[in-house]
């Protein structure tokens, strides 16, 4: 039943911080996000952490579980051996503000540069009629909870701070090829994915698909996807050709 | 509401953990798999495409892919199925340098091996949330990693190379059936799957429309291709193996070392 689970939980500011060890009771069925609970219920009132729902829907609880990036509130207690030591720290690529809670603002900035879905001209709202085939594509990346461990993983951001303002992380790749799929939406978008939200770096490694909590195929689905589109746009002589000669493009 | 490059700097700096990783778990054994696996195959097939002797079985018409097509004089009677319109090749000249790379080309830039080697060969990154040793990292965005972008041009002359096997395998049916043919059959049917399975694949034939309503045959042609696509890797991972057992197999039987199983005469 109940037993004493050996947690190290990383404690500190933007200033400093380290990792500190507690002894907390884990009962059947519970989740690290219980445990954090229990744990700043009777130790350490001071314990930040951010959560909302403790149903994996909020995408809040994001940090890291032995160092994989997860959802405090979906990670069981019983995927651990009972002597195991289970290290809980705040995601590493964003700053953090205290504890377990990180400021996650680079995204939220990110969100912003991507300009916004962008109907024909003339087509009033209500007005919009789609085929449920074309929209279908682009659903499966609606149910992004933004939890943001996608980004927090992705090497290109969390090894390498500077490439922050070149690239815009996983996320919010796939909002752009969310609305280059989306059947009303006129934009053109290929060009600046490349040059604006650094698709380029994306090596397609995959770490974004493996840490996704909604199993999203976010490099198979939307990023590779979206690296033959600017292939099309801008490394395809023959395809370059072919809209010039033909005056293809609006199919 | 603050302003983009305000809140980029918002002074704050990560949580200090000195650790690369503290991951737990042995993330290491996925790579060093992909690389043993890979060299595995990038050592026998570099040493067989060399090596000019038993890649075609005159008694069973039986021909190893590595040496298709084969168009020079050097090659040995019968294995030119299209004629030998080059002449004799210098010994350093693999046999099938028209097809070889390409098909090099191919794997490359295929998108599941440049995942395959990017993590265990260049560690960018080795595993998931393991820090990558380089200082700077700049992706595929300039020389020489653009030129992955190519890889759709690998993948329609690899088309014509699959046919070309898939030929080869065909001719092999004359004058009997034996487990030869059976191999030979089984990697062509996997070479389809890894081929049509691509990714550049399933952007032609149907990935770059914006609306499948208006293309109703391109549209069931990419679900096709995008359902074998979710097992591009299986089908990466299953060729290789195949077209190194077809090769072996060819060359067992050709040198005499073992004999063909024959299930019609
Ligand atoms: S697939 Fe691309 S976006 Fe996703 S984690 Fe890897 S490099 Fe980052
Ligand atoms: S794509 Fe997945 S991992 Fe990324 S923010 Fe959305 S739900 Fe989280
Ligand atoms: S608390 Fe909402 S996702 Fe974990
Ligand atoms: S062959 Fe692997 S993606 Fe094209």
């Amino acid at each position: 039943m109940g037993y004493d689970a050996k947690l190290r939980v990383w404690r500190g500011d933007d200033g400093s911080g380290q990792l500190q060890d507690f002894t907390v009771e884990a009962n059947e069925g519970e989740v690290v996000l219980d445990l954090i609970h229990r744990l700043q219920a009777t130790q350490a009132p001071d314990l930040a952490v951010r959560w909302n729902c403790k149903a994996g829907k909020c995408g809040s609880c994001s940090a890291e579980v032995n160092g994989r990036p997860r959802l405090l509130c979906m990670t069981r207690m019983s995927v651990f051996a009972e002597d195991e030591v289970i290290t809980v720290t705040p995601m590493r690529t964003f700053p953090v503000i205290r504890d377990l809670v990180t400021d996650v603002s680079y995204n939220y900035t990110k969100a912003r540069e991507v300009p916004s879905f962008t109907p024909p001209p003339g087509l009033a709202p209500g007005e919009y009629r789609m085929q449920q085939v074309d929209v279908e594509r682009s659903q499966e990346f609606r149910k992004c909870i933004e939890c943001f461990l996608c980004q927090n993983t992705c090497h290109v951001v969390r090894d390498h701070e500077e490439n922050k303002p070149a690239f815009s992380g996983p996320r919010f790749l796939m909002r752009i090829a969310e609305l280059e799929m989306h059947p009303l939406d006129v934009a053109d978008r290929r060009d600046e994915a490349q040059s604006d939200h650094g698709l380029g770096y994306c090596n397609i490694t995959k770490c974004c698909t493996e840490v996704c909590p909604e199993n999203i195929h976010i490099t198979d689905n939307a990023l590779i996807p979206m690296k033959e589109r600017v292939a099309d746009r801008r490394y395809d002589p023959i395809v370059w050709l072919g809209n010039k000669l033909f005056r293809r493009g609006e199919n | 509401m603050a302003s983009p490059a305000e809140t980029r700097t918002s002074g704050r700096s990560r949580a200090s953990i000195a650790a690369r990783t503290l991951r737990t778990d042995r993330w290491w054994i996925p790579p060093l798999l992909t690389t043993i696996g890979l060299a595995t195959f990038v050592i026998y097939a570099g040493v067989r495409s060399f090596m000019r002797t038993g890649y075609w079985d005159a008694e069973h018409h039986y021909l190893t892919p590595f040496y298709s097509p084969c168009l020079s004089d050097s090659c040995l009677p019968g294995s030119a199925h299209f004629g030998t319109p080059i002449g004799e090749l210098p010994g350093f000249i693999p046999l099938a340098f028209l097809s070889l790379p390409f098909l090099l080309g191919f794997r490359l830039t295929c998108y599941y091996y440049r995942k395959a080697y990017y993590r265990s060969i260049w560690f960018s990154p080795p595993a998931c949330a393991v820090a990558e040793p380089h200082t700077k990292y700049t992706g595929e965005t300039r020389l020489p990693l653009i030129v992955q972008n190519a890889h759709r041009y690998f993948f329609y002359v690899a088309f014509l190379i699959t046919l070309i096997n898939t030929y080869d395998a065909i001719v092999a049916f004359q004058g009997g059936f034996g487990l030869g043919n059976l191999i030979l059959l089984g990697n062509v049917v996997l070479l389809w799957c890894y081929t049509l399975s691509c990714h550049s694949c399933r952007h032609v034939t149907g990935g770059r429309l914006k609306h499948f309503s208006k293309n109703p045959v391109r549209y069931w042609i990419w679900t096709q291709v995008s359902r074998l696509n979710t097992r591009h890797m299986q089908f990466a991972w299953l060729t290789l193996g195949t077209l190194v057992l077809t090769d072996l197999y060819v060359w067992l039987v050709s040198t005499d070392v073992i004999s063909d199983l024959r299930f019609i005469n």
